[in-house]
């Protein structure tokens, strides 16, 4: 029996605040050697901010940690890497420009004060064998693939002897097979003796890796479940929501005419170091009320795509026609006077502006032109009006509309963009992991929109890395493997294996 | 032409490139260092002044240029500390930090020199660093009049460059300091402090400007003037982008611009070129906008340059 | 354990925005406090020399006005584009460039004496824009660093101007590398008889609430915050950004020339070496103090001005050096850089 033994790890009372927000409120958690831990729960329950606290990336405000029972203090990522815990982060933690070796070697003493590359190289080696985790050691990680980078980010924990492995949302950018893979691996270690902590918010996912399972909501533990078989997937959805998760209704599709159209379109190479795939002869339909999804491994030329239609990209052959219009040099204010709606990928980074105020980044597109400036001179009134007037029917939660876009939760900042982009009717939606970060509420509410906006006769294009939300909402799913559409699937015929086979790269009668 | 020829194709010449680059090297490693581990030191021009007056100050006093140097130096990483408080703890901009810093430097050696020295009518001097030639090399002929027989400071600059190529590339240090330049949360992440990291290359930073700003008065020049920097310390802010933030492409770009202003420095004296002089003085820095122009598209710059890293940030 | 801990502010109170600079301020007046000491002076003694002298008579307040104009305009030009991120430290270059356009045109006999004000105006405006347009060429078209390149600019029109007064320009009658004295016609009109109050200043006081108007009230100004603030998103919301950084260098360079333009026409009546002694850099400090209000630039640019006029006046009277000045400045400027953190962040005391 599990309890006979000390355990690996062990956290008490653990509590967190961020300003008002309780991240973390009294929280337990025990680990044993040869476990798999379930940390389950919605965006923003406070799992990222429990593990962050023993990577000591967060100083917690009260708790203990023991370790192995010893107690213990971490106050920077140096310790706890010293005791043995290995994180692997949602967003990872590498350096494109540098090898997979030197990666391996960041923060590790040299060999009299030098590197020590050939020992690294074995070990490197080693890991592989024992594992299954290969990488080449002299390849430079921006020529990774996401799934290899991820595997690297294992190894990285390995390689500092780690004895437990926290894992945050691993298979949000994995394939459905190689999130397999990943499963395995993770057996494998879990049989070696490391202490596996896997953070999700799929069911499907906790039920098939782990053996026990720990549930939070809103910053404290709700439920734990000691043998994972012992519970359905809807009754681990239940202690997770706090209630039963009622899917949004959706109308059947009565498609219309085309609103967006891609014709053979190919893009050139993007400047950027890492990631991305330049488009190859992509074709793409969507008609007017009709949600066509667009899935793919993350870098696969889902940015390209959408950077391409929101008139930030330029193609260098093929079409794209917007609402019947052919837009030979796609610009951003060409695309908009089309109708076209654009939620970008990057709230922060690419949508909004975090140190403007909120009514400045909600008229920031259309600021050039009336109602909100005549003559190139603003008119605050009619600004004010229109700002107000969307707060209220966007339900957007700020002390005044000048507060600083930046301050607003991850929900509110998507909702400006909702009421900055749907507020002038568009006949084209384009959204780009519109509720990525997003709680279960605000995630709900962004496809309630994007229903109505279908029902109202639009055409909605949404690139989604979230499986569930493309099967919740898409009429058809395109998907796409290295700058190319693999093969568009109509909702019906549609299936988790044959999606993720095609976003391997499969071809679409091999993934039939 | 064959004038022109005529006045640069003499061992003189070539010494002089290299003593002319030597405060050049020592400022512009400094500056990949920081701007390797993602500080932008736009003190530098300052922290050269400053050292300039420091360094000089304390060899008048004690009579010991060497420890005018260190006097130099070490003024030049308070200096640098003062940039890393702003830069790094508060994560205040590098860029207004950075002249903030200047200013403050080049007000502070110029209200030191006036109180120590007061207005004499003969500005102090001191005996400059003699050259030393290194025995054996320096009697062959041509190469050993061109290369071996410099300031120490010059064989020490020289030497700067391998040991940074070293440091950087091949120890641990150097790796954590690219990351941190780079990713720096990649580098928190496996145990790096990404402060401590940035502290200590601008310290480093520091003291290799306030040794090339000593230089220039104390072995350049044998006393300190209030123009003694003038551009200097910019200017080695664009040799390191085009120098790639790699220590030998730096040294190329050091030497680049040496060979520039040396040659300007012959023509003017030569008067084979009968422009007024202001245009010489110039020269150099047209050129280095030029030379800005032509890399800067294809430059990568650390990926973390200019940007603060705050740990709790969410 | 006590933790200082740094939260984020949804808001800035306005009052704060009055109290930081007047903090940083007094924090400056603090530091440099122990070097007037260490210059053997007494502290009070000198510093009423510094900060009183200035308005001590009427005929010192006007100077003090006088010397604020050319800040306030580079206050000006640095406040419009360090809105849009283009780092000009290049006002002291752009000032010649104006400076020498006036001196140039305040000089040709051939044109009617009435044209000369406003032609000094314009073309002094234009060849400012002009020396900013080629950094902000070099930042759009090739991606080069605005800092180096404004800086540099500095140093090549500096040398530039010397070429000329020492060569060409220079003013037979005199001994000196001058450029010849403009013509009387081109003289600004003195708006209080018997000193040196000239258009120029009066200018400066029109110019901050118009770039004022323009920064908050119109589409370009709205442009130039979003694209400084974050270019991205600027972009994707389809804002032109080589337009308007371009656009922005214009402005602040035709605002820095018109600093050089009046100290021509009201002040020195030709160009020559110490024209502008680090106008340009005293630009960025005052435009910071003033948090980048075009309206903060004038309190901020008199304050500096009875500083600079105020550092003579002690140095006379204490021996404190007179480059306490400059130290002053860049002290202000940490300090102020510091206080505008409290703009964007509140300190909470944690346990």
């Amino acid at each position: 029996m599990t309890s006979a033994r000390t355990p690996l790890l062990c956290m008490r009372g653990m509590s967190k605040s961020f300003g008002a927000v309780r991240a973390n409120q009294d929280v337990d958690l025990v680990l044993y050697a040869g476990d798999v831990l379930g940390l389950l729960g919605e965006n923003g329950a406070g799992k990222t901010t429990l593990m962050n606290m023993l990577f000591g990336t967060y100083a917690p405000d009260s708790g203990a940690i023991e370790i192995e029972g010893r107690p213990v203090t971490i106050s920077s990522s140096a310790d706890a890497l010293a005791l043995g815990v290995g994180m692997v982060h949602q967003h990872f933690h590498l350096v494109p420009r540098l090898t997979v070796l030197d990666n391996l070697m960041i923060g590790r003493p040299g060999n009299r004060g030098r590197l020590d590359r050939s020992g690294a190289r074995q070990k490197l080696e080693e890991i592989g064998d024992r594992f299954g985790l290969r990488l080449d050691p002299d390849e430079p990680v921006s020529a990774l693939a996401i799934g290899e980078q991820q595997r690297l980010e294992i190894v990285k924990a390995l390689f500092r002897d780690a004895r437990m492995l926290i894992l945050d949302e691993p298979t949000a950018v994995l394939t459905p097979q190689e999130a397999d893979f990943l499963f395995d691996a993770l057996r494998a270690m879990a049989g070696d003796g490391l202490g596996i902590i896997f953070i999700s918010h799929k069911l499907y996912e906790v039920k098939a890796i782990t053996n026990r399972a720990m549930i939070m909501r809103r910053g404290k533990v709700t439920a734990t479940v000691d043998d994972i078989g012992s519970v359905s997937e809807r009754e681990l959805g239940e202690l997770m929501c706090g209630h039963e998760i009622v899917p949004p209704q959706k109308a059947p599709s009565e498609p219309g005419k085309v609103l967006l159209r891609l014709k053979e379109v190919t893009t050139a190479p993007g400047a950027e170091a890492s990631g991305g795939a330049p488009l190859r002869e992509v074709s793409l339909e969507v008609r007017a009320g009709e949600v066509l999804g667009i899935a793919g491994v993350s870098g696969n030329g889902q940015l390209e795509v959408a950077e391409l239609i929101a008139g930030v990209r330029r193609q260098t052959a093929g079409e794209l026609n917007v609402t019947g219009e052919i837009v030979i040099y796609p610009s951003p204010r060409a695309i908009q006077d089309l109708r076209v709606g654009r939620i970008p990928e990057d709230r922060l980074g690419t949508g909004l502006i975090s140190s403007l105020p909120m009514a400045d980044s909600m008229i920031l597109p259309r600021v050039h032109a009336a109602p909100f400036s005549r003559y190139g001179v603003l008119d605050r009134a009619r600004i004010q009006d229109f700002v107000e007037g969307q707060v209220e029917r966007f339900d957007i939660k700020c002390a005044a509309i000048d507060v600083r876009t930046g301050t607003l939760s991850g929900g509110n900042l998507q909702k400006v963009l909702l009421a900055r982009e749907l507020a002038f009717d568009p006949l084209v939606v384009l959204a780009a992991q519109p509720t990525r970060g997003l709680d279960v509420g605000a995630a709900q509410f962004v496809h309630e929109r994007f229903l109505e906006v279908r029902a109202a006769g639009g055409a909605i294009l949404l690139i989604s890395e979230d499986l569930e939300e493309l099967f919740l909402l898409s009429d058809r799913i395109a998907v796409m493997y290295e700058g190319r559409v693999m093969d568009t699937l109509a909702i019906e015929e549609a299936t988790v294996r044959r999606v993720g086979m095609l976003m391997a790269g499969a071809s679409s009668e091999d993934a039939a | 032409m064959t004038e022109i020829l005529g006045e640069i194709l003499q061992v003189g010449f070539f010494a002089a490139i290299l003593r002319i680059a030597t405060p050049l090297i020592l400022a512009t490693i400094g500056e990949m260092f920081t701007e390797r581990g993602g500080v932008l030191n736009l003190g530098i021009e300052g922290i050269m002044l400053l050292g300039s007056m420091a360094g000089f100050s304390a060899a008048y006093f004690s009579g010991s240029l060497w420890l005018g140097i260190l006097a130099a130096m070490a003024v030049g990483a308070l200096a640098a500390l003062l940039m890393g408080f702003l830069t790094v703890t508060l994560g205040l901009s590098q860029h207004v930090s950075g002249i903030g810093t200047t200013l403050l430097c080049t007000g502070l050696a110029f209200f030191l020199y006036r109180l120590i020295f007061g207005q004499p009518s003969v500005p102090p001097n001191v005996e400059a660093f003699q050259a030393v030639p290194l025995p054996l090399v320096s009697k062959i002929p041509v190469l050993g009049p061109m290369l071996f027989n410099h300031f120490a400071l010059v064989y020490l600059a020289l030497l700067l460059v391998p040991a940074a190529a070293f440091v950087l590339y091949h120890t641990p240090w150097g790796l954590s300091l690219r990351a941190v330049g780079e990713n720096p949360r990649a580098a928190d992440g496996a145990g790096v402090s990404v402060a401590k990291m940035r502290y200590q290359a601008l310290v480093l930073s520091g003291m290799l400007m306030g040794a090339a700003g000593a230089y220039l008065s104390m072995a350049q020049f044998n006393a300190f003037t209030f123009g003694v920097i003038s551009g200097r310390g910019w200017v080695c802010i664009a040799l390191v982008v085009f120098g790639q933030w790699s220590p030998w492409k730096c040294l190329a770009g050091a030497l680049l611009f040496g060979f520039v202003d040396a040659l300007q420095l012959r023509l003017q004296a030569s008067g084979v070129i009968d422009i007024p002089y202001q245009f010489f003085l110039m020269l150099p820095f047209v050129l280095t906008i030029v030379a800005m122009g032509a890399v800067s598209r294809s430059a990568t710059p650390p990926a973390a340059l200019l940007v603060p890293f705050r740990k709790e940030e969410r | 354990m006590i933790r200082l801990r740094l939260e984020t502010r949804s808001h800035t109170p306005g009052w704060l925005k009055l109290v930081l600079p007047l903090l940083a301020i007094l924090a400056t007046l603090l530091i440099c406090a122990g070097l007037v000491a260490m210059a053997g002076a007494d502290v009070l003694a000198a510093y009423s020399k510094l900060l009183l002298s200035a308005v001590s008579s009427r005929f010192n307040f006007v100077e003090t006005l006088v010397k604020a104009a050319p800040i306030a305009f580079t206050g000006l030009a640095v406040a419009v584009a360090f809105r849009a991120k283009f780092w000009n430290i290049g006002a002291e270059g752009q000032l010649l460039a104006g400076a020498m356009a006036a001196a140039f045109i305040g000089g040709r006999a051939a044109l009617p004496g009435w044209s000369l004000v406003p032609l000094m105006l314009l073309c002094g405006m234009a060849a400012g824009a002009a020396w900013a347009l080629l950094p902000a060429l070099l930042k759009t078209r090739y991606r080069v660093d605005d800092v180096v390149t404004t800086l540099l600019l500095n140093f090549i029109m500096f040398y530039l101007m010397m070429a000329l007064v020492d060569g060409p320009w220079k003013d037979p009658l005199s001994g000196y590398p001058d450029s010849p004295d403009i013509r009387v016609a081109a003289e600004f009109p003195i708006l209080l008889g018997g000193t040196r109050l000239h258009l120029g200043v009066l200018l400066a006081f029109v110019a901050a609430p118009l770039v004022w108007f323009l920064m908050r009230r119109t589409t370009l100004g709205f442009n130039i915050r979003a694209v400084g603030e974050n270019a991205t998103a600027a972009r994707y919301a389809g804002i032109r950004i080589p337009v308007v950084i371009t656009g922005t260098a214009a402005l602040s360079g035709a605002l820095a020339g018109l600093a050089g333009v009046g100290e021509v026409g009201g002040i020195h009546f030709q160009v020559m070496a110490g024209l502008s002694p680090g106008y340009g850099y005293t630009g960025i400090v005052i435009a910071t103090l003033a948090l980048l209000n075009p309206l903060g630039v004038l309190p901020a640019a008199f304050f500096f001005a009875v500083i600079i006029t105020g550092a003579e006046s002690m140095s006379r009277a204490t021996g404190v050096p007179v480059f306490l000045a400059d130290v002053f400045q860049g002290v202000a400027l940490i300090s102020m850089l510091i206080a505008i953190l409290f703009t964007q962040y509140r300190v909470r005391v944690q346990r």
